[in-house]
């Protein structure tokens, strides 16, 4: 078997060991939080009976391993449950809210990623002369700025001065592609502001890396352009930290971007997962939980398989 | 000049300029804004509702994992879907009387032991079905058997037994309740088709409004019930709820015209907001109250002259300035205000006195060591700034505080009613009996300040079999003065329900009994 084959099968066999240990670990992590369901669903009104009934309801007198056991037996089936709070199907609501993240997700992405590459390029380029301290200069002011706060400016100032986007980021099946896009322009923006100057920056020093070699010199002495020299020669040698750093990015606007989502009251998986995780649903956080350990795993493998098939040396192993 | 009044009256009335156009162009006829506004009030009124359109609110309180069933309701967006499909028996209406809904007719046996309600005939449930006795009496069965789970649990409790007598439900109390007409207005006992046994999250009743789209903590999507019965209510064709924790996005929502109200506009910005243009606060005061609770029984709040020392070393209208921003009124350590019916106003007022507090700490022999109050964001808007202002005057009076911060993450489940000095919030009750009954009867489960005096109890059980007001009110106001002067509660204000409101919806109600026009916003109010 071709060696790359034997390492991919090899990682999606850990892969899969580390999601099962990841769900064993969020279990044991809503243990250990103080209240159980049945506590957080009645709050502030919770009578002893009414508290003592809705325990049994939810089978949450069974012990907790006997719980996991049930929970794991069930997703192996492909079942995720039923959320314990409102008694929704999960795999129905979760799917919906995690197709909204990837649509999110994506779109910021397709701004992002090209954008960030391009701009290390420009910078490589125009290496300590005002484009690249400009370029730096913007995208690290942006990446040091909360969030929340580039949320709310660009609210105020775009959305209610100017009335061209709406500061309300929900959308819904019965809209266009084109309605959704514009609804969703604002935390696209932010989003890529957010990400922009990590995937930036390790572009850039990542060719500049390269940049020092030998060959660099050769092609230039050849009389290449400037930008051909980058591209041609020096990207694809530096592609490796650079698809690392993508992907790194990639997952954190899958999994990381409840303020977003809060600020924009877009109806993605973060606010979904703190909801649950407030009111103690296991079944529901344990689904999230390997949704998000899934993309994070997933994501990493491709960022080292691509690695490998772009080093000649990792591709053809002595 | 008469008739340019009359004209912008008419305009105004029928929504065809704003309100801004209303009250500048009055001015320039010489008329002021405050008689502008009320004639604006007339003139919309005299013109009636108009019907149609859709109507968007951005509300706090909606999670993920909220259902429609009506006994599982807690928080506001839950409470506002149940207004949507359902109806009560009765309700409370801004004056704090009883109004029938799907009772035609109340009346009681003297003694307040056994009521009668007549169920309205020809009320139908969205799903076709005809409104029968019989499901008013299973939707009460629901929230009070031995399985129930409902939040109205408690109110239920003191029922004895329920029937159905030809177009009557009647209801047998253990103990006389001249009050339970209010009990039954409790916004859980929507009436569901066989008391929702089968589907309890259907979403089906009688109301003015059926669901079109479902998502828990993003949207849900309600369009006119065709065939309900009260034609004085749904004016809009559709009701859109949004979903908007987050305070500054649902201001932004309301500002950039995307919905056209927002509740809890923080009172912070509520200034500003009202100053924004094509926007407006409708600020109502309600029963609601910020409180910081000990238990009586615990040491060292055992000691009643402690309790007293506190209880002057609090600058409460300092605290309505700084925290509710002048939103809201002084309380009285005690859970009652104006907003109830039967209030005895002549209760006198307590204010910050740091001498007399001194006094009291003094005589309540404490070692000196701090005494620590436990408090969190989630205990109430400006818990913790509040809390910080309690410390700085009790120390001006020698009592030392200590806060400890608590994670709101399990605060109601770990602090409070666990934890002998924190802070809290009430929203509050429809009438005193229950207030009383839900926080201050020894064997209340909810008693938070451990309050257990004999006496007490034995005049709230009077007051609640009394028929004659005027012993009734005399009765509430001994209980109001025995929980300030002796009780747990420090309470140092009242908060204001503040609403955000766009010009263009009109209809608005100012009303003390609940939270934006007791949740009735959606089958009231209308779009100019």
């Amino acid at each position: 078997m071709h060696p790359v084959l034997i390492l991919v099968v090899q990682r999606i066999a850990l892969g899969l060991l580390l999601l099962f240990a990841a769900s064993i670990l969020i279990f044991a992590g809503t243990m250990i939080l103080p209240g159980d369901v049945a506590q957080s669903i009645l709050g502030q009104s919770a009578t002893p009976e009414a508290l003592a009934n809705l325990r049994a309801e939810l089978g949450l007198n069974e012990p907790p391993v006997t719980r996991y056991f049930n929970w794991l037996f069930g997703v192996l089936q492909g079942d995720l449950g039923t959320a314990l709070t409102n008694g929704q199907d999960i795999a129905t609501s979760m799917g919906r809210r995690l197709s909204n993240t990837l649509f999110l997700a994506f779109w910021a992405a397709a701004v992002a990623v090209p954008l960030a590459i391009f701009l290390g390029l420009v910078a490589v380029l125009y290496r300590d002369r005002w484009p690249d301290k400009l370029i730096s200069g913007v995208t690290l002011a942006s990446i040091s700025i909360p969030e929340f706060l580039i949320g709310y400016v660009l609210m105020y100032f775009v959305a209610v001065q100017l009335g061209w986007f709406s500061t309300v980021a929900m959308i819904s099946d019965s809209m266009s592609l084109l309605e959704k896009l514009s609804v969703i322009a604002l935390p696209v923006a932010v989003l890529t502001l957010v990400v922009l100057a990590h995937m930036m920056r390790m572009t850039r020093a990542a060719i500049l890396n390269v940049m020092q070699s030998a060959y660099i010199e050769t092609a230039e002495l050849k009389g290449l352009s400037a930008f051909t020299v980058i591209f041609r020669h020096a990207f694809p040698n530096a592609i490796a930290p650079i698809v690392n750093v993508v992907m790194i990015n990639l997952a954190y606007l899958v999994v990381g971007v409840v303020v977003i989502e809060v600020v924009f009251v877009y109806p993605g998986m973060g606010q979904y997962l703190v909801d649950h995780v407030s009111k103690r649903d296991v079944p529901v956080v344990q689904a999230c939980g390997l949704v998000f350990a899934a993309v994070y795993i997933g994501l990493n493998m491709v960022a080292d398989i691509v690695s490998i098939l772009a080093n000649p040396r990792l591709r053809h192993p002595k | 000049m008469k008739d340019q009044i009359e004209h912008l009256k008419k305009r105004i009335g029928q929504g065809r300029i704003t309100r801004r156009e209303f009250v500048g162009r009055m001015g320039a006829l010489g008329v002021s804004a405050a008689m502008a506004n009320v004639m604006m009030a007339e003139a919309v009124r005299a013109e009636g509702p108009k019907k149609g359109g859709h109507l968007k609110m951005g509300s706090v309180g909606g999670e993920s994992t909220n259902s429609l069933d009506p006994a599982a309701a807690a928080s506001q967006v839950p409470y506002y879907n149940l207004n949507l499909f359902g109806d009560t028996l009765v309700e409370v209406t801004p004056e704090g009387k009883v109004g029938n809904r799907l009772a035609e007719e109340v009346s009681s046996s003297p003694d307040a032991k056994t009521w009668k309600f007549k169920i309205r005939k020809g009320v139908e449930f969205h799903n076709g079905k005809p409104l029968t006795p019989q499901d008013v009496l299973r939707t009460m069965e629901r929230h009070s058997n031995e399985e129930s789970k409902s939040g109205a649990l408690g109110i239920m409790r003191g029922i004895e037994s329920m029937k159905v007598e030809g177009d009557m439900f009647s209801v047998t109390l253990k103990t006389p309740n001249a009050d339970l007409p209010y009990l039954m207005a409790d916004y859980h006992l929507q009436i569901q088709p066989d008391g929702g046994f089968d589907n309890p999250g259907a979403g089906i009743g009688t109301g003015p409004y059926i669901l079109e789209e479902d998502q828990p903590g993003v949207r849900h999507v309600w369009s006119r019930n065709p065939n309900y019965w009260d034609d004085s209510r749904g004016h809009v064709d559709s009701v859109e709820i949004l979903v908007i924790n987050d305070a500054t996005a649902r201001m932004a929502a309301l500002q950039s015209g995307q919905v056209h109200l927002v509740n809890r506009v923080d009172p912070k910005v509520a200034d500003l907001v009202n100053r924004a243009p094509g926007v407006r606060i409708e600020s109502d005061s309600g029963p609601g109250h910020y409180v910081f609770i000990m238990h009586v029984d615990t040491e060292p709040f055992s000691s009643n002259d402690l309790r007293l020392a506190l209880k002057y070393a609090l600058d409460r209208e300092d605290m309505v300035e700084k925290i509710l921003r002048g939103y809201g009124t002084v309380g009285n350590d005690m859970p009652i205000n104006a907003a109830y019916p039967l209030f005895d106003e002549t209760i006198p007022q307590r204010t910050y006195d740091p001498e007399k507090a001194a006094e009291h700490y003094k005589k309540s022999g404490h070692d000196g060591s701090p005494i620590i109050l436990r408090v969190s964001d989630v205990a109430f808007p400006g818990a913790i700034e509040a809390a910080q202002l309690f410390q700085e005057t009790a120390k001006a009076a020698g009592i030392p505080l200590e806060l400890k911060r608590e994670p709101g993450d399990g605060y109601w489940s770990e602090v409070w009613n666990k934890q002998p000095f924190c802070a809290s919030y009430w929203s509050g009750r429809p009438v005193q009996d229950q207030m009383y009954s839900t926080a201050y009867l020894s064997t209340a489960d909810w008693n938070d300040t451990r309050w257990d005096n004999e006496k007490f109890d034995k005049m709230l059980l009077e007051a609640r079999a009394e028929l004659d007001e005027e012993k009734r009110k005399e009765l509430y106001s001994r209980m109001g003065r025995m929980i300030r002067d002796e009780g747990g509660l420090i309470c140092p204000m009242f908060n204001d329900f503040i609403t955000g409101v766009s010009d263009k919806v009109q209809g608005w109600v100012n009303d003390p009994t609940g939270e934006t026009m007791s949740g009735r916003w959606s089958s009231m109010l209308w779009l100019a």
